[in-house]
């Protein structure tokens, strides 16, 4: 175990106990030793991350320190970077280059952090378990025999194997949160238009949000100050968002140690069969800590919370069949051999570069679009989200905060599932509704079931992140949950700092 | 029993701004392809479009020049359809809610009179790029520079009744799109496009099945088109057949129509509201605002030019078919305010026949208001006469010189001196006895004969009112 927390390797560099280069150095020996069992990395240039680090060190000692210098972060291979291939772990976009760097990627480099390479997701981040990714499976550091959760699971078995401090990821219906529980670390999904999207490749834009995948609650908040923030280019980013501001402002709001006075609601469609037996019991044991923290648990109701999963999965592969229409062999991306016209160029390209569970939701959007269906299923599943959205405010005119469990089970074996996609897509039926919403979410662990991670999800209204970030931050600190390391992992190779 | 044509038209027109309806590219005509270019147009991955203000202003401006209601919030969706030439595999259109709705147009024809077309809706979307298959083999070529620029799409009721109504209504609207300044409208760079959706029924009976005459860029030709179809369909009818909802597309060479795609081949367009934009909202103030910067229309020019400057209908039309035109012509009446009809006369028959043989237009005349006021002036003034005007603007325009120095320099000056002009007469009528009897004895046509004469003796620069005069009295003898 290098170290324990984005924040603790930031204090040793400001110590001048250690340097970026050293940093990188340290993780990329790691993800040498690993990354062959793991396959959280698609895509790893070792000397551009040295030079980031090297650049990195020179501005520190010409400039100062900016709010994320010489600090390694991984990224999802779902972000456009100008340095190194960008293929949404899907064939039709092998090795594309982006000539751009997304919106947030830009922002991390003004920052000062340093770039480790693209980790492994599902293919165009639609998938619960990584399974659906064109580059390989990614295994969970905590029993390799078992899926480590998706689509943002590289990123999160980074993350939880120590190969990186911290990762971003993309949440479009529990993509950052659910991963991030099955491997036992913090995943924040921003509130909706909190996040430029710019540069991010599209799955469902109505629901995409970018976020961070920590070690620790005030990791996600430092990175989130780094990538939050209007972006003129990204018309559904908005201006003049309420809440923190500053960096400071955001790493104020995880000073509380306490839950004096917080209503915390829980909801009773979230804890009902179905449901892990053991994961409950390590929620329920969360929760009554919460109340020792001074909290008030406060029974609610979120009565269409059932119908979250079916308006979603009109919604997201509707949004989808539109947004992967630009993979048409046209201009980049994957060209089938000697097309007859343009027709079987067209057919044959996107059959040769999409996988099957893409396919199916290109499938399922496009029917549900169509005319004569239209009504019945992208209408309906839009009166459901307004309904959804309703809900939640109603809610939150009695608690201040919502809590759940992330996922209603841990971890399952890799393949268990990948002929059921119905079951697969039960997976995300506790963080999809808060896509639906708009709302902030934040998943950490909060113990063990079957030696497997467990996670908490928390749910703030709208632009409250820093309420979130505040009762996490009030468990987190009795709690031991977020130090742990996966045992097979945790010999820190290429030298003890 | 008689047909009744029912025609609706949908006109494309790219909206004049200098960057793409979504991103910042340059929207200049004629460019290398694909050089005006980058990746928001081009639909790379992660990319998002952002909304051109100043095309949602210019759609609103010609919204409120057609009387219509613009939509405080309005909508834009997806039009999905795969297509080389379009990157993102579908156009940002308004399908359930556009920016603009229930707007009218008044045309004139000789057949029908005035009538009022309802315009539904004016909607903003993108434009594709273009595909190149000519002169190619096994392959196309792609220019995407005109991918992603601003059009709006004008969408008339099916309220006319003749090609000559359609014509109509597209020359009243073009004219009104160009005098807003919100197109070029330049018919052969494509940036004003017509569909029309064309029927033919039985008086009083419902409406027939109609079929699209797409993307015709001539009023020639949607004419042509129009009237082709039109007997197509009754032939079709009175054959016993059926008319086939259908697109179909106008060949202007062999001046006939063929079938594009039929109805069961359409695209579904699977249309959905745009998730990378929000609703449009513009505030009434905004509205209000333009409204107030909404220049005199062309029709609103032509009736007070009849009724401020006593002009005929005609001249009336002829200038304010453009705002360069009219302002001209009111630079001119301003500096010349004494005979604004002779000015419009002059310019509406003399001016613009020579810019036209010269293939220029008002724009480019090659003398200022200014220097032909004064050549009306000087007609006015009776120094010179109408026909002597005519070579004078002739040599002003060949030279730029002035009328005042050409008539001093070439001594064009008109004679109305009373002593001369009789002089000249009493010359004609001693050389000319013969003629001079048989008026006197009643050949009254003659008279033209001795006018002719004068005017010849003073190579036309005799003042033809006192020859007139004169000549009646010294005949009589």
């Amino acid at each position: 175990m290098p170290f324990s927390s984005l924040s603790h390797i930031q204090e040793r560099l400001n110590n001048a106990e250690t340097t970026a280069v050293e940093v990188a150095q340290l993780y990329l020996n790691r993800i040498a030793a690993y990354n062959d069992t793991l396959n959280a990395f698609v895509h790893i240039d070792s000397a551009h991350v040295l030079a980031q680090a090297e650049a990195s060190d020179k501005y520190r000692a010409e400039h100062g320190a900016r709010a994320l210098e010489g600090l390694p972060i991984a990224i999802k291979d779902i972000f456009c970077t100008q340095h190194g291939p960008t293929q949404c772990c899907s064939n039709i976009l092998k090795d594309f280059h982006a000539p751009y760097d997304a919106h947030v990627i830009t922002k991390l480099k003004e920052a000062g952090a340093v770039l480790v390479g693209k980790t492994n997701m599902d293919e165009f981040a639609m998938g619960s378990s990584n399974e659906t990714s064109a580059f390989g499976l990614c295994r969970n550091p905590w029993n390799t025999d078992c899926i480590p959760g998706g689509s943002s699971g590289g990123s999160a078995v980074a993350v939880a194997a120590a190969l990186t401090p911290a990762a971003l990821g993309t949440d479009t219906g529990g993509s950052i949160r659910q991963p991030a529980s099955l491997t036992g670390i913090t995943g924040l999904k921003p509130t909706y238009g909190r996040v430029s999207r710019r540069g991010i490749i599209a799955f469902a834009s109505s629901l995409d949000q970018a976020g961070p995948m920590t070690r620790t609650v005030k990791d996600a908040a430092m990175i989130t100050a780094a990538i939050a923030g209007h972006d003129s280019g990204d018309a559904t980013s908005v201006a003049d968002a309420p809440g923190p501001q500053s960096q400071a402002d955001w790493l104020a709001v995880c000073d509380q140690k306490d839950m004096k006075g917080m209503r915390i609601g829980v909801p009773k469609e979230y804890f009902v069969e179905g449901m892990d037996a053991d994961v409950r019991v390590q929620v329920e044991a969360a929760l009554k800590q919460c109340e020792a923290l001074g909290a008030e648990l406060v029974d609610i109701s979120l009565p269409n919370t059932n119908l979250a999963v079916a308006a979603y999965y009109v919604i997201a592969p509707s949004e989808a069949s539109a947004n992967l229409s630009r993979y048409d062999a046209v201009r980049f991306g994957h060209r089938c051999d000697n097309p007859e016209d343009l027709l079987d160029m067209y057919t044959r390209s996107r059959d040769e570069g999409f996988g099957s569970e893409v396919k199916r939701r290109i499938l399922t959007g496009a029917f549900a679009l169509s005319s004569g269906y239209y009504d019945a299923y992208y209408l309906k599943a839009q009166q459901v989200r307004t309904m959804i959205q309703q809900d939640f405010l109603t809610a939150f005119e009695s608690v201040d905060i919502i809590a759940t469990p992330t996922s209603p089970i841990t971890a399952f074996k890799l393949g268990e599932k990948t002929d059921d996609p119905l079951t697969m897509y039960l997976s995300d039926i506790y963080t999809i509704a808060v896509n639906l919403a708009g709302l902030p979410g934040l998943s950490q662990p909060c113990g063990f079931a079957h030696d497997l991670p467990v996670g908490l999800q928390w749910i703030a209204p709208a632009w409250r992140e820093d309420v979130l970030l505040g009762a996490a931050s009030a468990y987190e600190a009795t709690s031991h949950w977020y130090n742990k390391t996966p045992q097979a992992f945790d010999q820190p190779s290429g030298g003890e700092t | 029993m008689s047909w009744e044509v029912v025609i609706g038209l949908e006109v494309h027109c790219q909206i004049n701004t200098d960057t793409k309806a979504f991103c910042g590219c340059s929207t200049v005509f004629g460019a290398e392809p694909n050089t005006q270019t980058c990746p928001v147009c081009l639909g790379m991955p992660g990319q998002l479009p952002v909304l051109n203000t100043l095309a949602v202003d210019k759609t609103i401006l010609t919204g409120l020049a057609i009387d219509a209601e613009i939509n405080l919030e309005s909508k834009f969706d997806r039009k999905n359809y795969f297509y080389p030439d379009l990157p993102k595999g579908y156009q940002i259109s308004q399908f359930t809610i556009p920016l603009v709705e229930h707007g009218h147009m008044d045309i004139t024809t000789k057949e029908r009179g005035d009538r009022r077309i309802g315009i539904t809706r004016i909607h903003m979307e993108e434009d594709a790029g273009k595909s190149m298959h000519e002169g190619l083999e096994a392959v196309s070529h792609i220019d995407l520079n005109r991918s992603g620029i601003p059009l709006m799409e004008i969408v008339s009721e099916p309220d006319m009744r003749t090609a000559d109504e359609a014509i109509a209504y597209l020359k009243n609207l073009h004219q009104l799109i160009r005098f807003l300044g919100v197109s070029g409208a330049d018919m052969e760079k494509g940036q004003f496009r017509c569909d029309a959706n064309v029927s033919v029924r039985r008086p009083g009976e419902a409406l027939g099945t109609r079929t699209e005459m797409k993307n015709m860029n001539s009023f020639r030709f949607i004419k042509q088109a129009i009237d082709y179809e039109v007997m197509r369909q009754i032939e079709v009818i009175e054959d016993g057949g059926k008319v086939v909802q259908e697109s179909r597309l106008w060949d202007s060479v062999k001046s006939e129509s063929r079938s594009m795609r039929s109805k069961e081949e359409a695209n579904d367009y699977r249309y959905f509201p745009e998730p990378d934009l929000p609703p449009l909202r513009v505030s009434q103030l905004e509205v209000d605002n333009l409204k107030a910067g909404l220049p005199e229309l062309p029709h609103q020019l032509r009736a007070r030019f009849e009724a401020e400057f006593g002009l005929s209908a005609y001249d009336a039309d002829v200038l304010t078919q453009t705002r360069e035109l009219s302002d001209w012509y009111e630079t001119l009446v301003a500096t010349h305010p004494s005979d604004p009809k002779r000015c419009a006369n002059w310019m509406a028959n003399e001016l613009l026949g020579r810019l036209k043989e010269m293939g220029s237009d008002i724009a480019n005349a090659p003398i200022s208001p200014e220097a032909f006021g004064k050549l009306m002036d000087r007609m006015a003034d009776n120094t010179i006469s109408g026909k002597i005007a005519k070579d004078v603007l002739d040599a002003m325009m060949n030279s730029g010189i002035s009328a005042d120095t050409i008539i001093e320099e070439k001594g064009l000056k008109q004679v109305s001196d009373t002593g001369a002009i009789d002089a000249m007469i009493l010359d004609i009528m001693a050389a000319n006895q013969g003629q001079v009897e048989a008026y006197r004895s009643g050949k009254d046509k003659l008279f033209g004969f001795f006018v002719g004469q004068v005017m010849k003796a003073s190579k036309g620069k005799a003042n033809p009112g006192m020859v007139n005069q004169r000549l009646k009295e010294l005949l009589q003898g």
